[in-house]
């Protein structure tokens, strides 16, 4: 089901939006944006917040459709939303760690479910990547904050997908995670994957581009009010 | 399918894990169940005349207290997203779930069925119907339910909200259902009532995963 992520160079992998336009709870959020994502290249999503970072990559991930706009995946439009997933790992600001799981188990069934079945050595791969192996067998819902979020993050290494989609990765990560976090996503990139991260201090990417949201939300005040006066 | 088996995995797992809320339904059907000899009076005659109706009814109360969390727990933490996100078609993601939520509240439901009906003093020529119309009539109330369940995502008061919107489409299967077991009381066959439910069941099995789908889309809009 997920795609194998070979890095061959015979078919770099593109992922482009152009137009994009989305509007929530009536109020435009961003409008004519446009980005292209080359093979190995990253993306940093910056603004200020409520810019629409997060909308942006849910409308990315194809969570939330876009009011206007077309995203494109090496050159073809996306018209199903299932292919598309499966090419894509989505990090939230909310981790989906299962607290009555341990840490093992929550990354086995994520690897069940993206790769078919769950392989140990994957799973242990994983746990080291993102420093994890000694809490292994611990229950998640003793972890703290930051050991829950690198959990997430881990289900990034447990299948490949070529397409990272990340929300504010470095929320609750000690120094040493950042790093962690910023090799993964350099060893992704190596193989020709495509990184999307919204942040506000993205240490943990290097040489990536930079969108400015603030640049695309409509700076008209009057567009605010008609809008909240329209959902009254 | 290996989503399928994956979700339904996790979800018995994380069901044995608490199992506190499976048992509070088993216990809430229980105790409803009980204290309607004692509402309604000892005599056997009464009793085995509304049998049916009441294990129906507390059946399906039963399962309105459960069916609140069938999503609720995994939209809270993100699991819902990346559940929307696995790349498979989502249907068969919801029908993992539907039948991990069936086999942890329905079927203990059916297993101590009996128990209750002696209280009830149904004839013990009912046992059988009553656990047949069970099996036929639970997973249709699941599969609804997750319907409802699926709609009220991401509202407050949810619980209050499914129930008024589920309890009515549960009542073709309540009359089914109690027809069934009384049938066996008044001496007619349950055949053609078991038959019934069994249709609604095939219905409910078709509809409701991809109703249930497209409600969970909305959700995680």
């Amino acid at each position: 089901m997920v795609r194998p992520m070979t890095g061959d160079t015979s078919a770099p992998l593109t992922f482009s939006g152009t137009n994009l336009a989305c509007r929530r709870g009536g109020r435009l959020v961003f409008s004519q944006l446009n980005f292209t994502l080359p093979p190995g290249g990253a993306l940093v999503l910056r603004g200020p917040n409520g810019s629409g970072k997060t909308t942006l990559l849910r409308l990315l991930a194809g969570l939330t459709p876009a009011t206007a706009g077309q995203l494109a995946w090496n050159g073809a439009p996306i018209d199903d939303p299932e292919a598309h997933a499966a090419r894509l790992r989505f990090i939230s600001h909310l981790d989906a760690v299962k607290p009555a799981l341990t840490v093992t188990e929550n990354l086995s069934f994520w690897m069940e479910v993206w790769s078919g079945k769950a392989v140990e050595s994957g799973i242990v791969r994983a746990m080291e990547a993102m420093d994890l192996k000694r809490l292994a067998s611990f229950p998640a819902r003793l972890l703290s904050a930051g050991q829950r979020h690198r959990l997430a993050l881990a289900r990034l290494i447990v299948a490949p997908a070529p397409l990272w989609l990340l929300d504010e990765p470095g929320n609750a990560l000690d120094d040493s995670s950042l790093k962690a976090l910023a090799r993964i996503i350099a060893d992704h990139r190596a193989q020709g994957g495509m990184v999307m991260v919204a942040s506000h201090g993205a240490a943990f990417v290097s040489d990536g581009a930079t969108l400015d949201l603030a640049a695309f939300t409509p700076s008209d005040v009057s567009h605010w009010s008609d809008a909240e006066e329209g959902e009254k | 399918m290996s989503v399928f088996t994956a979700v339904l995995a996790r979800d018995l797992r994380l069901a044995l894990r608490q199992s506190a809320d499976s048992l509070t339904v088993v216990a809430f059907f229980a105790i409803a169940t009980v204290l309607f000899p004692f509402g309604v009076g000892p005599e056997a005659s009464v009793l085995a005349r509304i049998a049916g109706g009441v294990v129906w009814v507390t059946a399906l109360l039963a399962a309105l207290l459960s069916l609140d969390r069938i999503f609720t727990v995994d939209y809270e933490d993100g699991t819902l997203d990346q559940l929307v996100l696995t790349g498979a078609p989502l249907p068969v993601v919801v029908l993992a779930k539907v039948v991990a939520h069936w086999l942890t509240t329905g079927v203990p439901l059916i297993i101590i069925s009996p128990v209750l009906a002696v209280t009830l003093h149904l004839p013990a020529a009912g046992y059988g119907p009553l656990m047949l119309a069970l099996l036929l009539g639970t997973p249709t109330v699941s599969l609804v339910g997750a319907v409802g369940a699926a709609l009220v995502l991401g509202t407050r008061r949810g619980g209050v909200l499914l129930s008024l919107l589920i309890l009515p489409l549960y009542i073709p299967v309540l009359i089914f259902g109690t027809a069934a077991i009384e049938a066996t009381v008044t001496g007619v066959s349950a055949g053609p009532m078991l038959t019934v439910l069994a249709g609604f069941m095939v219905l409910a099995l078709t509809l409701s995963p991809w109703a249930t789908a497209a409600a969970l889309r909305q959700a995680v809009e």
